[in-house]
């Protein structure tokens, strides 16, 4: 019987450490074919349109004149930066990314410290307290501009302003009529939180979760304070996902903040919900198409946004290392 | 020690989980912590339940001082945002009256406000597109995503994390960013506002999901499965087709719907890649109000119809849904 097993394992043996050359020839080439049409599909339709668009930006080109793009060097990034109107879009963009992201992390903490432990129907319960984030923003932002209209919508009926004429217009950034610059700002920053704090929470729940019991019981045993607790093993420990769930924040701010803004205000009143995508749609799909420059402006922000995330990884592998 | 941490007391202590007894004050608090975030939850979800609402009021209920939250429901936002109808007056709309009773029910709904249905509105195109593209997408990226993830789990591949990134990094990008060469490249192809140009880009958009995700699930069948396939004489592709495949069923299944659901809900390209054929339903509500007498029940009642099918999912897919939104990087 032995015997009989000791040769099975050594056919095996044999087999793997020489392979079959025609097999192992075959793994190759399933590989190769496997990869293949995904990496074919990223290049063409990924990378390559970075590098086109790395060359329109530095050229002059309307994409509906029926022109040739002209090179003319870094004239069109001048142009951004020295644009006044830029510096403000970027400010806009900038308080729009803190304040939303800030507030997504202490909300989503908040609940998750709230949901961490079981209870009846506590399963149900964080289900529907994530169903926002699984929602078109575009939609949301549609049916939010609903809630904030100053007449019929809920958002003031529920906040007790029963005569319109003295609520506030929300997303007209007007208090009582009285212009107020920053409420449709901070609306669109609401909807924002509200829509993804549940993201934040589900994170930083799962990070929670993963806190080995022991560490507790060594610290009940030294007497340590709940609070001691939480700033000494549940703040170190989530941090790492923490982290990971702001990288995903910003980067998805930058984003996503697109199809909210469009849905509620399109950027107005004037530019004041003006985040940097909406502009750069505006400059080049609307009026004098200035392809060039939307490139340039486009490069710059995905500059940004790569400083920013670098900046993070670091940050969470000197984490993750000091741990 | 192991049946103590099956049945001890774990959750309801306060201080320190040496204590055997639960005091009452830490069970109250647990009951009142419970309520709470019920009453949060309720509170976050009142938008949803508000479009709910006015997606069945009528016309004049819509546009009440203060909003009314008991009202007759009617079907009339749905009939607004599925349907063309013209006005009937005189004679004619006597006649309708008449025949009423041929009428089917959103006929009669319409013909309440004196109106004709005249066939089904630009909005049903809408949905179609949003369905076929979605749909064509998410078959086609989970498919190749299948193939990439398995040859990532399994294969050895020269820089190999690397490539991961970038695939990942693929998802990162901001849609605007990439859209002004797109737009150039497709109209030169001739696949801007097609099906297929937006099938392929939203394909594209799903891989690096796709192949983060399956790479979790397949990562975790155990390799020796195939080994001891491979063993017996089948060959690389018969293993990954009859040991693999089935293993990964749920995990396929959840990476299929998240994929659907991502290219349901796009909005950015779609607004900037289509005009007028394939334009799929995101961009549609979005630009839907003011045009055409389009009442907000209809936007309601459009929005409704987005986010029931996402609701359910949402659901569903519970267990998951931290991969799904993670791209598989953090597991539960």
């Amino acid at each position: 019987m032995s015997t009989v097993i000791k040769s099975q394992t050594d056919v095996a043996k044999v087999r793997s450490a020489q392979p079959n050359p025609r097999r192992d020839l075959s793994d190759k080439a399933i590989r190769n074919i496997f990869i293949f049409p995904t990496l074919v599909l990223l290049i063409a339709i990924n990378v390559f349109p970075l590098v086109y668009s790395l060359y329109l930006s530095f050229t002059n080109y309307s994409a509906i004149a029926n022109k040739q793009p002209v090179w003319v060097g870094f004239e069109n990034f001048g142009r951004v930066l020295s644009d006044e109107r830029m510096w403000e879009i970027f400010s806009t963009t900038g308080q729009y990314v803190l304040f939303s992201v800030a507030l997504q992390l202490i909300l989503g903490f908040a609940l998750a410290m709230l949901v961490r432990d079981k209870f009846f129907g506590s399963g149900l319960v964080t289900t529907l307290i994530l169903v926002p984030m699984m929602l078109s923003p575009v939609v949301v932002g549609l049916f939010w501009k609903l809630m904030y209209n100053p007449t019929f919508g809920y958002v003031n009926y529920l906040l007790g302003f029963s005569n319109p004429s003295l609520a506030p217009d929300w997303l007209a950034s007007r208090w009582a009529g009285d212009p107020t610059p920053g409420l449709a700002l901070w609306a669109v920053i609401i909807v924002d939180v509200w829509m993804w704090t549940p993201f934040v929470m589900l994170l930083i729940l799962s990070g929670l979760k993963a806190i080995p019991d022991y560490l507790y019981e060594a610290a009940a045993i030294d007497r340590a304070s709940a609070w001691f607790q939480f700033w000494r093993i549940t703040l170190p420990q989530v941090t790492p996902l923490m982290m990971i769930a702001i990288l995903f924040r910003t980067i998805e701010a930058f984003n996503k903040s697109f199809d909210l803004v469009m849905g509620m205000t399109g950027g107005g009143p004037g530019t004041q919900t003006e985040v940097v995508a909406v502009t750069l749609y505006k400059q080049a799909f609307q009026g004098q198409w200035q392809t060039g420059r939307a490139s340039a402006l486009a490069y710059m922000v995905l500059i940004i946004i790569i400083a920013i995330s670098n900046l993070y990884i670091r940050n969470l592998n000197r984490m993750k290392e000091g741990a | 020690m192991a049946s103590f941490e099956e049945t001890g007391p774990r959750n309801p202590v306060t201080e320190s989980i040496r204590v055997d007894k639960v005091h009452p004050r830490a069970r109250f608090l647990d009951n009142a912590r419970a309520i709470f975030v019920l009453i949060l939850a309720l509170i976050g979800l009142i938008p949803v339940l508000a479009m709910g609402l006015t997606a069945f009021k009528s016309r004049a209920d819509v546009v009440a001082v203060p909003p009314k939250i008991a009202f007759e429901p009617t079907l009339e936002g749905f009939v607004f945002l599925l349907t063309e109808r013209s006005q009937l007056s005189g004679t004619k709309l006597e006649e309708a009256k008449a025949n009423a009773d041929d009428l089917g029910l959103f006929g009669q709904i319409a013909l309440r406000n004196g109106q004709r249905i005249n066939g089904p509105s630009d909005y049903v195109t809408r949905l179609w597109n949003s369905l076929i593209i979605a749909g064509g997408s998410t078959i086609i990226s989970v498919v190749l995503g299948l193939f990439a993830a398995y040859a990532f789990s399994r294969f050895d591949i020269p820089g190999k994390d690397d490539l991961l990134f970038f695939i990942l990094s693929t998802r990162m990008l901001p849609a605007v960013v990439v859209t002004i060469p797109l737009f150039l490249m497709f109209r030169q192809l001739g696949l801007f506002d097609t099906h297929l140009g937006m099938i392929l880009l939203y394909t594209v958009f799903n891989l690096s999901l796709t192949v983060w995700l399956l790479k979790g699930f397949i990562d975790e069948i155990p390799r020796e499965y195939e080994e001891a396939a491979l063993v017996d004489g089948y060959t690389r592709f018969q293993a990954f087709y009859k040991i693999v495949l089935p293993q990964a069923a749920t995990g396929i299944a959840a990476t299929t719907v998240f994929s659907l659901i991502f290219a349901w809900n796009e909005y950015a390209f779609a607004l900037m890649l289509t005009s007028n054929n394939a334009r799929t339903a995101p961009p549609a509500i979005a630009t839907m109000l003011g045009r055409g007498g389009i009442e907000w029940s209809a936007i309601a009642a459009g929005t409704l119809t987005f986010l029931i099918p996402v609701v359910i999912i949402t659901f569903a897919l519970r267990r998951h849904l931290l991969r799904g939104v993670t791209f598989g990087a953090i597991r539960q």
